[in-house]
């Protein structure tokens, strides 16, 4: 396996050298194997696109390095020649319609399957003749999507990509996503805060928070990673001492609390203590490391 | 796909399932890591390292440029996997639920053979 992606010590600053200075991403350290689908996940604002933007070499990094396919990605048509960035501001001439857009991608894409996008075009309803303009936010998000997978891009960021698709387009988005990578694999960055959607199609996940890394490691190893125990404050106090929690409520003579893996002797220890066991998803594990406490009713301090 | 085990782990369990019931007999192909990916919609990795586990155990094997099929005597390893596993993870349990509630064992035994019947 080798790497597509290699960041080091990266950081970007918005603004003036003197105050109102935002660390957008802030000494990150990363890197991508190569034909896997990444997760990049993370609340508005905690730095994804910007950290998509780097690697795309379409912002400038403030410090740090960062080498796709080997070198630095700003102005080099080497690396650039083999990426696809889909976001979900992508802009277009004013005058151009949806059969423009998909007739000057062959011209950026080398690998691009004309046949394939034309099947996504009837599977996705997308109207071809239609002013890029005209089309709703749901119609234009799915022709990004469609020329993010016809691309066959070595390395493809979707960034958030799925605005005002409905269930029905995003479940095809997946599904498609899925087979085509199966048939042809390659690097895929999907960019998301619908989590629960696409834990399972990921197999690689980082989470990014107030522009920092605070998760980097395989889907598997995150699945089942984090546990919520339920019951009596006391009990769970007692269950819960000298363990790391990653986040707790409780509400009247209830508390809960979210730790670490348990192993089975664990398992029927806390079972024993009249203690209740909850998997916690991968969605609920980042909400709980990127949001902190929630208030704790039960303490009944404001009583 | 909704507990908390890894997706690996369920997939070679329900695999073996399959073994089990006779919907996957013996010497059949089963379907490619690929298949497996799509019809489930998770990563196709996932679905391989669930598959290679069974390959690893011998209960799949793998002809080159096919596929992977079920292997001679799976099932029969399986059930007898499957039974030494019964008492710890039906068994037990089911006989410490029943103590709590105070069903003495000669009651737990007349539920079961209404069970049985039923």
């Amino acid at each position: 396996m080798s790497a597509v992606i290699e960041a080091r010590s990266l950081s970007k600053y918005y603004g003036g050298e003197r105050g109102g200075r935002v660390h957008a991403v802030e000494d990150v350290s990363f890197s991508l194997e190569e034909n896997r689908i990444h997760g990049l996940l993370g609340r508005n604002g905690a730095g994804k696109t910007t950290l998509m933007q780097l690697v795309t070499g379409q912002e400038f990094a403030t410090r740090g390095e960062i080498r796709v396919f080997g070198a630095s990605p700003v102005e080099n048509a080497r690396v650039l020649s083999q990426l696809c960035f889909i976001k979900e501001s992508q802009r277009y001439p004013d005058d151009f319609r949806v059969k423009h857009v998909l007739g000057t991608a062959p011209h950026f894409f080398a690998n691009w399957d004309p046949a394939f996008a034309a099947e996504l075009i009837e599977r996705f309803r997308v109207p071809v003749n239609r002013r890029m303009k005209k089309l709703s936010r749901g119609q234009l998000s799915a022709v990004g999507v469609i020329v993010g997978l016809a691309s066959r891009a070595p390395l493809t960021f979707f960034d958030e990509p799925y605005l005002g698709l409905d269930a029905v387009a995003r479940q095809l988005f997946y599904d498609t996503l899925l087979a085509d990578f199966a048939e042809n694999p390659r690097t895929i960055v999907l960019s998301t805060h619908l989590i629960d959607e696409v834990s399972n199609l990921l197999e690689h996940v980082i989470v990014i928070d107030e522009g920092r890394i605070i998760i980097d490691a395989d889907a598997e190893e995150l699945r089942g990673s984090a546990v919520d125990i339920v019951g009596p404050r006391g009990a769970v106090d007692a269950f819960v001492e000298g363990r790391e929690v990653l986040h707790r409520t409780g509400l009247g003579g209830l508390a809960s609390a979210t730790i670490a893996r348990l192993d089975e002797t664990e398992r029927i220890a806390a079972r024993e203590a009249g203690l209740e066991l909850a998997p916690v998803s991968l969605q609920q594990l980042v909400v709980r490391t990127t949001i902190g406490d929630t208030p704790d009713l039960s303490k009944g301090d404001n009583a | 796909m909704d507990d908390s085990r890894p997706i690996f782990l369920q997939i070679a369990e329900q695999i073996e399932n399959d073994i089990i019931s006779g919907a996957l007999p013996e010497e059949t192909q089963v379907p490619s890591t690929n298949e497996l990916a799509a019809y489930l919609r998770i990563n196709p990795a996932t679905a391989g390292k669930g598959v290679n586990l069974l390959v690893d155990s011998g209960i799949l094997y793998k002809k080159r440029g096919i596929g992977m099929f079920v292997a001679d005597g799976a099932r029969e390893r399986l059930v007898t996997q499957r039974r030494d596993r019964f008492r710890e993870q039906y068994l037990a349990p089911l006989v410490a639920e029943a103590g709590k509630l105070g069903i003495t064992p000669a009651q737990l035994a007349d539920m079961i053979r209404a069970e049985v019947r039923s």
